[in-house]
């Protein structure tokens, strides 16, 4: 099939879209944006996290043919060019980053978190981010992130 | 002359951001499942779907006439040894006639694009003599069953005879205990991409930990020399022992070289539970013998580990589970005899803590029985008989450098308990009770596990560094094929140089075999081992500086220092910039670092001098458990470790907070179920990892006693964290429940269904 989509801002036309092709993969290997990562594709780990029309989806478990038409925003394009989003200085800064296959998707999730709730508790931090695996950092210092890009804490 | 006008930031022990961390938040590093490379095609594998069964046929025809299938290639394809290995080459890169586990690769296919692959493998017909599979490990030991490799189903036997009989005790408990199967389950899948080189060899870029024992299996399986086969470290997502065994690697290769074009590699979810090896999973059987007063008198230990269908580390790791089966306490006499025998289960081999956390569940789970027995607390009968420096092991070793077991468990017992109610309930947001039947309960754990390679392995690691003048300022290159895995590897390497040659501008150049060997990251020793390497060779670049300026300053070697990018003479007070001193000179060195020998076991009596350190770690976990419905919210663990130094400190407290989380998983969540051979649950839909919701607050002690024997006194901290929070989780339960739970992962029906029946106590 024929799809239009924006992603990180650019206008898209795609060809040849296979009916059975998931945004995730239209994402890393037609628009060559690997920075979506795919771990388990059966949405459970939200490594795959993406902004579609605002929302945030597991795009492993969105049809690429549902996107015609979507804004789409992926972890490439939540910086303001060289200037990294503060959800992003917040995780380098609170150590949240180890191996860093969940990063993306955790920045994205966090991101999104942030921006429906400004100012989330821990119990609101802790469910909006169960969606999201972790293999490295037990999340203890993915929190403090989220705390630090919420204004609640200073980065150490 | 110049003033010394501002110290070096980020030198070891100064928290330190990760050099990777931007690019990782940015999505912009490059892990080995992103890579790609023009004209690459894609593999992919053929396994067996049953775990024991003989090959009769395989009939490709279907697959390569379809359009896009580049390649089918089987073990006739193999142009070197159909074997690899880590401690015995027992495992054909594909399956030649035999199968000895479900999953196991048979061929390997390459195509244009990853969908054409998969479904190529899948047109590819193999036709097998199915063959009852051995998936009882007590048969195996017992020598019932098929003869799965030559020389029997038994793969280690670790005695361990540590004083002279069995004595009298005032108190006797026994027990028998069960580890579950774990996943290191890292989320980065299983992936690369080999690019044929035009001399005949291959370039592969990969994750792994340990890029050179990769190699060495490599050159053997494609019969190339080792100039010819070159790797580089890609990006790793995650390891934790299971990207210590090859996977992808040699497949893609031989895809690659027997296409002329570039290969890539990665596997699904499902595919990498087939591919990769587990941790094993134990069945103990222990009995403890006390004085009345709490001393201990023996340890009887039996230590079953099922190793699956190929050997991996099972030797080594059978090994520590026996050396560690008594714990960090001084007793007399311990009588352990640990063993792995070979079945058609799933391959099992290294994960974070191995073989030292199946031990630790045991004998911990039997110091809560025997302070129960002796009406004692329990933290007072772990006090009682803890070791210190200078106490004898199971193995007869005495422990060179600190061992505060007392003062960690000390300090986790005397942190302030946390309030109730929790943030969440047992259930969590299931929300499926309002606190009735819920009980608290508080338990401890402690453990102690060796660091760096044991047993007289020849274990070293290998550094180059390179200092120079660019744009007028001095920099500093390191190069290693140390494996960054997470873990923050990348970072120490340029704080150690930071600190040793004062120079701000560090690059850790990319992990390659272009370089010595850096061995394994794991064992918690890459820091020490790598970490040490980089420190000699920064040594040794320092000198060639200082002799180097002594001609240009006009003053003795000797009398000269190199500090904060310049040299200062100690005689006269006088400073130069390092940068004019050195002009266009280069100064370049490898050194290799090799920490202090160790010795095989007697293999009779299992004593000796066999290990390089021993790290200790403290746990107190808090739960509640709503006894009803058998469901476990961990309020919180406590964690206190000794580190020697903080090299790092968020990274050291990171390696804690993962440690922990894993060891909460495996007590209450993970398992691989396996069912006559077959892995039932392979996806993060049915293998349930912690989430947010399952983590509790984390408290963590660090404590620095230096090492006189390790770079900056520092020991490993990758492991210790782990080893003794299941055993910790589990004795809270029995605090909580009063059930005698004698396994892990423990089970919502192991609570429930107990109390129910009336053994436990119930409201």
């Amino acid at each position: 099939m024929k799809l239009c989509c924006t992603v990180n801002g650019e206008w898209c036309a795609l060809d040849d879209v296979a009916g059975s092709e998931s945004l995730l993969r239209l994402l890393r290997e037609r628009l060559r944006l690997p920075g979506t990562k795919n771990a388990c594709e059966q949405g459970e780990c939200g490594s795959c996290t993406v902004y579609v029309d605002g929302e945030s989806v597991c795009s492993c478990l969105v049809a690429a043919g549902q996107v015609d038409g979507s804004d789409i925003v992926t972890v490439e394009g939540l910086a303001d060019g060289a200037d990294a989003h503060p959800v992003q200085e917040a995780f380098v800064s609170a150590g949240a980053v180890q191996c860093g296959f969940c990063t993306p998707g955790l920045v994205v999730a966090a991101h999104a978190l942030l921006a429906r709730t400004p100012d989330p508790t821990d119990a609101e931090l802790r469910e909006a981010l169960a969606g999201n695996l972790c293999r490295c950092t037990g999340y203890e210092k993915i929190f403090d992130a989220v705390r630090i890009a919420a204004g609640k804490t200073e980065a150490t | 002359m110049t003033t010394v006008d501002r110290a070096v930031r980020d030198t070891v022990g100064a928290p330190v951001r990760r050099a990777d961390g931007m690019p990782k938040v940015r999505g912009e590093f490059a892990f080995s499942s992103d890579l790609d490379a023009p004209g690459m095609l894609w593999g992919a594998t053929v396994r067996s779907p049953h775990p024991h069964a003989r090959v009769l046929r395989i009939d490709a025809s279907a697959a390569t006439a379809m359009n896009g299938v580049r390649a089918v290639l089987t073990h006739h394809d193999i142009p070197g040894a159909n074997r690899f290995g880590l401690e015995r080459r027992d495992q054909p890169v594909l399956a030649a006639g035999l199968v000895r586990y479900a999953g196991e690769p048979v061929a390997i296919v390459a195509a244009d694009d990853p969908v054409t692959a998969s479904r190529a493998a899948k047109a590819i017909v193999v036709e097998y003599d199915v063959l009852e599979p051995l998936t009882d490990p007590e048969e195996a030991l017992r020598g019932a069953g098929p003869e799965l490799h030559e020389g029997g189903n038994i793969v280690a036997h670790r005695r361990i005879r540590k004083g002279s009989g069995i004595p009298e005790a005032d108190v006797v408990v026994t027990g028998t205990y069960e580890v579950g199967m774990q996943d290191q389950a890292f989320l980065g899948p299983e992936s690369c991409l080999a690019v044929p080189g035009g001399d005949g060899g291959i370039d592969l870029l990969c994750s792994t930990q340990w890029l050179h024992i990769d190699r060495d299996q490599l050159c053997d399986v494609l019969a190339l020399p080792e100039d010819k086969v070159r790797l580089t470290l890609s990006g790793v997502g995650g390891a934790f022992g299971g990207r210590e065994d090859l996977s992808v690697q040699a497949h893609a290769c031989l895809l690659a070289l027997r296409l002329g074009r570039p290969v890539k590699m990665v596997y699904d979810r499902e595919e990498s539970f087939a591919g990769h090896v587990h941790r094993h999973p134990a069945w103990l059987e222990y009995e403890h013998g006390a004085t009345k007063e709490g001393k201990l008198v023996y340890v009887k230990a039996r230590i079953l580990l099922d190793g699956g269908a190929y050997a991996s580390t099972s030797h080594a790791v059978t090994g520590n589970a026996g050396c560690f089966a008594a714990g960090p306490y001084e007793v007399p006499v311990v009588h352990v005899d640990s063993y792995s025998v070979y079945t058609n289960n799933p391959p099992c081999g290294a994960m974070r803590g191995f073989g030292a956390v199946q031990a630790c569940f045991g004998y911990e789970s039997q110091m809560d029985k025997l302070a129960a027995a002796l009406e004692l607390d329990p933290v007072e009968l772990r006090l009682r008989n803890a070791v210190r420096t200078g106490s004898a092991m199971a193995t007869g070793q005495r422990i060179h450098g600190p061992a505060p077991v007392a003062e960690l468990l000390t300090r986790v017992r005397d942190m302030p308990l946390p309030g109730e109610p929790d943030v969440l309930r047992p259930g969590g947001t299931g929300n499926t009770t309002d606190g009735e039947g819920v009980r608290r309960g508080v338990g401890y754990g402690v453990s102690v596990k060796n660091i760096c390679k044991s047993l007289g392995y020849d274990d070293y690691g290998t550094a180059r560094v390179r200092l120079a003048v660019a744009g007028g300022e001095p920099v500093v290159s390191v190069h290693t094929a140390a494996a960054e895995v997470g873990q923050g590897l990348v970072t120490v390497q340029a704080q150690i140089a930071r600190t040793e040659l004062g120079v701000d501008e560090v690059t850790v150049v990319p992990a390659d075999t272009a370089v010595g060997d850096a061995g394994t990251s794991s064992a918690s020793r890459q820091t020490w081992v790598s970490g040490g390497a980089v420190k000699a060779a920064c040594d040794a670049v320092r000198e060639a500086v200082l002799v180097a300026a002594a001609s240009v300053c006009g003053e003795p070697a000797a009398d000269l220092r190199l500090e904060e990018g310049h040299l200062a003479s100690a005689a006269t007070g006088r400073t130069w910039r390092l940068a004019d001193v050195l002009g266009d000179r280069v100064i370049d060195e490898t050194r290799v670092y090799r920490h202090r020998e160790t010795f095989p076991l007697d293999p009779e009596t299992g004593q000796g001098d066999g290990h390089v350190a021993f790290a200790f770690a403290a746990h107190r976990a808090v739960v509640d458990v709503d006894v009803d419905l058998g469901l476990v919210r961990v309020v919180e663990i406590a964690c206190a470790e000794d580190v020697g130094r903080a090299m790092n400190p968020p990274a050291v407290e990171g390696q804690m907070h993962g440690g922990i989380a894993q060891g909460l998983g495996l007590a209450l969540m993970e398992e691989i179920q396996v069912e006559g051979g077959l892995i039932r649950n392979p996806s993060f839909t049915d293998y349930l990892i912690p989430t947010t919701l399952d983590m509790p607050a984390v408290k963590l002690d660090i404590l620095e006693l230096p090492r006189d024997d390790s770079p900056y006194g520092l020991t490993g901290v990758g492991e210790p964290s782990l080893l003794s929070c299941p055993a910790a989780v589990v004795a809270a339960i029995r605090d909580a429940t009063g059930v005698d739970v004698t396994r892990i992962p423990v089970r919502p029906d192991a609570l429930a269904t107990t109390v129910e029946a009336g053994r436990g106590d119930p409201l």
